[in-house]
């Protein structure tokens, strides 16, 4: 296995050019300057990472599709490991492979596995098997307002970090007595401790002042009190950083009125949940904002509010947008940002003209005319790409 | 005559009520239909008469003032009352929130069970007491198995609000759910909170989802829920929900998923009609659409059971930092006590009340605080009353 800084040091790849020094020259295109080549970062297997790809269901596919054409138009040193789950089986080996190849490559970029109702209650939901398994226990979702689409509020920039394994995603119901069922909603010091960290760490990482814990903490004295306690344990340790806390009922209240007044906020998995959906209903719709589930180990990227889409499944009118946004966050996290954030400035000025937006901005684009649009502005600004 | 003597003032714990019969009932209600009938204001409305009420034509209601600006919005409900001579005598009842026993609060239950109906602030619940220190409101409404809590959220046509032409009706479980205050740390650091559904809460909400929906001419029921991460609870729900539909075939029923609905509601509200949905869900749901309509200061919302009703603000907000102020917007209040004459049947003087209301919303210069404006509370309840006054009724002196 090769550990060395750059391809100048693989032996294997000098060996196998006929002629390393034109080979490390990009091609030279008529009329064109010679475009800036980007370094790429030490990878590891001749620097390219492998990602799994989980297409999920509804308009997974196609968007994942349209991923793997991009970066192959850029040449993002990324390839796909494709592992389909079938949501419709009651086995659990489809979503073992997949959690077996995340574990191998350790970042992923899934589409939404849809959860079949007529299926018997002992089914578990597979993103939330895949995000326990994995221990995925922060799913950041960072709702900001977009220059090019209308929404009511403006200036909207808002971090929300939920705990992603506990809470009342524990799957944990039982029927004592007919026709009386209990849902046992867990929530334990030491991730409510990591994840307050968590949120802390990355405040102070984004230069952000204040964390709000969300909670109920008046209604679930010992459980949401437990999960406030945690956090005010943690804040003591970021003196920096204001904290304060707001019941759930009155943060959707302010969050309708006021969402300016927001920074970053962390909470358990169910009020994230509502929260994260609100935030991104504020800042234009499903289709814009893309998430992203960290652990200790692995990382999965998917859109925010995790939406499968089959009303509008192969109709070519999806918003790509989240799942693109996905994938800059994707290949952030491999520290290629130069990629990142060419495709993210891309992605932006496509956004900021309304004659491209889909049904869900309210315009009549489609979804390969956004795509298309996005490949046209990166070949302009200049870097080398594969041809159309 | 039978007459009711009440005794309330700032200092008093508790409230003397006595009630003196002079003459044999059926001359009382006689002579009190007779005083009805030829007072003044009933020439005046017309042929509607009050319905007979118990103790001589006058109905009685339990008040709980509550914390924050519960006290003083209700303080203007009675003068409003009092101003609008509305046959209503409220009997007080404290609830001090900082003592961990519960009498004061079985005290204002044994209140409202005498009496049937009830007008209340919201009371605090302190997080500095132990946690076997029960949600005050919550054990109010568990005892008096209050289980629909209804609130109707309108844009109200002089409030400016990003939205338009909202108008959904939010009826949400109010005893069970995630608000059974059942949870327990069995091992130091693990803690679980039970949720419960069982079916007979959850048919007897749905039905009572769709039999208001019908009486108001409602065309579709939304059910919201999480079926899909809580498939047993959540999926209970459900399925009870959907019995109870199929027994109302001229009313359409749909459900949603919790996050997707509040996603929904802030950018296409205007699709929403009735919806129902367990406790939680209701908490949030009803929050943002308060939110939607202009917040907190001017949804009313009403809890109702088999044999009792509570009235009280939507939103539930103990407003402490507004408290004697008289910055906070009385609208939310005045609109549940017109709930509440509603429900009384006394429905001349809740419509009087509730035009001279919305009258008043219309006037920006009057709008409160939360509504962006410099208006105080005594001023708005001042320019309700004048309202009234206007309309000829009669009054007492301003």
């Amino acid at each position: 296995v090769f550990r060395g800084k750059s391809r100048h040091d693989d032996p294997l790849y000098a060996r196998s050019v006929r002629n390393p020094e034109t080979a490390l020259q990009p091609p030279v295109t008529a009329g064109r300057s010679r475009p800036v080549r980007l370094p790429a970062p030490p990878a590891r297997y001749g620097g390219r990472h492998t990602v799994t790809l989980i297409p999920g269901d509804g308009i997974g596919p196609e968007l994942a599709k349209h991923v793997c054409e991009l970066f192959r138009f850029c040449c993002v040193p990324v390839d796909f490991e494709v592992v389909n789950v079938d949501s419709t089986k009651t086995s659990e080996d489809d979503i073992n492979n997949a959690i077996m190849a995340i574990r191998r490559n350790g970042v992923a970029l899934k589409g939404n596995i849809e959860t079949n109702h007529n299926l018997p209650p002992s089914h578990k939901s597979r993103n939330s098997l895949l995000r326990t398994t994995l221990d995925l226990y922060a799913s950041v979702m960072h709702s900001q307002s977009l220059p090019g689409v209308r929404t009511h509020h403006r200036n909207i920039d808002i971090i929300t970090i939920r705990e992603n394994t506990e809470g009342e995603y524990s799957s944990l119901e039982h029927e004592s007595v007919p026709g009386v069922v209990e849902c046992l909603k867990i929530i334990t010091r030491t991730k409510s401790l990591r994840i307050a960290d968590y949120a802390f760490r990355t405040a102070r990482e984004k230069g952000r002042r204040r964390v709000t814990a969300i909670h109920k903490a008046n209604i679930m004295k010992l459980g949401d009190g437990l999960f406030l306690e945690c956090c005010k344990e943690v804040a003591s340790g970021y003196p920096e950083i204001t904290f304060n806390s707001m019941i759930v009922d009155n943060t959707t209240m302010q969050l309708v009125s006021r969402p300016q007044q927001f920074d970053v906020m962390v909470m358990p998995n169910l009020y994230g949940n509502v929260v994260s959906n609100v935030c991104a209903g504020l800042v234009g719709g499903p289709g814009l904002v893309p998430g992203a589930n960290y652990g200790e180990n692995y990382a999965v990227f998917e859109t925010g509010t995790r939406n499968t889409g089959k009303s509008i499944a192969n109709k070519n009118t999806a918003n790509p947008t989240a799942m693109l946004l996905a994938s800059c966050l994707l290949l952030d996290h491999l520290k290629l940002h130069g990629y990142a954030s060419m495709i993210r400035k891309a992605i932006l000025s496509t956004i900021t003209d309304s004659q491209l937006h889909t049904a869900d901005l309210g315009g009549k684009g489609s979804t390969s005319e956004m795509v298309q649009s996005i490949m046209d502005a990166i070949q302009s600004s200049g870097p080398r790409t594969q041809r159309h | 005559m039978c007459f009711s003597t009440l005794l309330w003032g700032e200092g008093y714990d508790t409230t003397l009520f006595a009630t003196i019969w002079t003459k044999p009932v059926l001359l009382n209600i006689k002579l009190t239909l007779v005083l009805l009938l030829s007072s003044v204001h009933l020439q005046q409305q017309g042929e509607n008469i009050p319905p007979p009420a118990k103790y001589g034509g006058r109905h009685t209601v339990t008040l709980i003032p509550g914390d924050g600006i519960g006290p003083e919005l209700l303080n203007h409900v009675r003068e409003v009352f009092r101003f609008t001579c509305v046959p209503v005598d409220f009997e007080m009842v404290n609830v001090n929130s900082a003592l961990e026993t519960d009498d004061d609060m079985n005290n204002a239950i044994t209140a409202i069970r005498r009496n049937g109906v009830a007008l209340k602030g919201n009371i605090e619940t302190k997080h500095t007491l132990p946690a076997s220190v029960k949600s005050r409101n919550n054990v109010l409404r568990t005892s008096l198995d209050l289980y629909a809590n209804v609130m109707h959220c309108q844009s109200l046509p002089g409030v400016q609000t990003r939205h338009k032409n909202i108008d959904i009706m939010i009826i949400r479980e109010n005893t069970e759910g995630e608000y059974s205050s059942l949870e327990h740390e069995s091992v130091s650091g693990v803690v679980e909170s039970l949720k419960i559904i069982t079916r007979n809460n959850s048919i007897r909400i749905a039905d009572y989802a769709f039999k208001l929906a019908r009486e108001r001419g409602r065309r579709r029921v939304t059910a919201v829920h999480k079926a899909n991460i809580m498939k047993l609870g959540d999926g209970l729900f459900l399925q009870c929900c959907r019995e109870v539909a199929s027994g109302y075939p001229d009313i359409t029923f749909d459900s949603m998923i919790v996050d997707n609905t509040t996603m929904q509601l802030v950018s296409k509200p205007q699709q929403f009609d009735v919806m129902v949905m367990p406790n939680l869900y209701g908490n949030v749901v009803s929050n943002v659409c308060a939110g939607l309509v202009g917040g907190p200061g001017l949804v009313p919302g009403a809890n109702y059971g088999r044999d009792y009703a509570v009235f009280e603000t939507a939103t539930r907000n103990t407003g402490k930092s507004i408290a004697e102020k008289n910055i906070a917007n009385p609208t939310a209040m005045l609109l549940a006590s017109c709930l509440m004459l509603d429900h009384l049947n006394l429905n001349d003087y809740a419509s009087l009340i509730q035009n001279a209301v919305l009258t008043t919303m219309n006037e920006t210069r009057l709008h409160t605080a939360d509504l962006g404006g410099q208006g105080t509370t005594s001023e708005v309840v001042q320019s309700v009353m004048r309202v009234i006054q206007s309309k000829g009724q009669f009054t007492a002196e301003l």
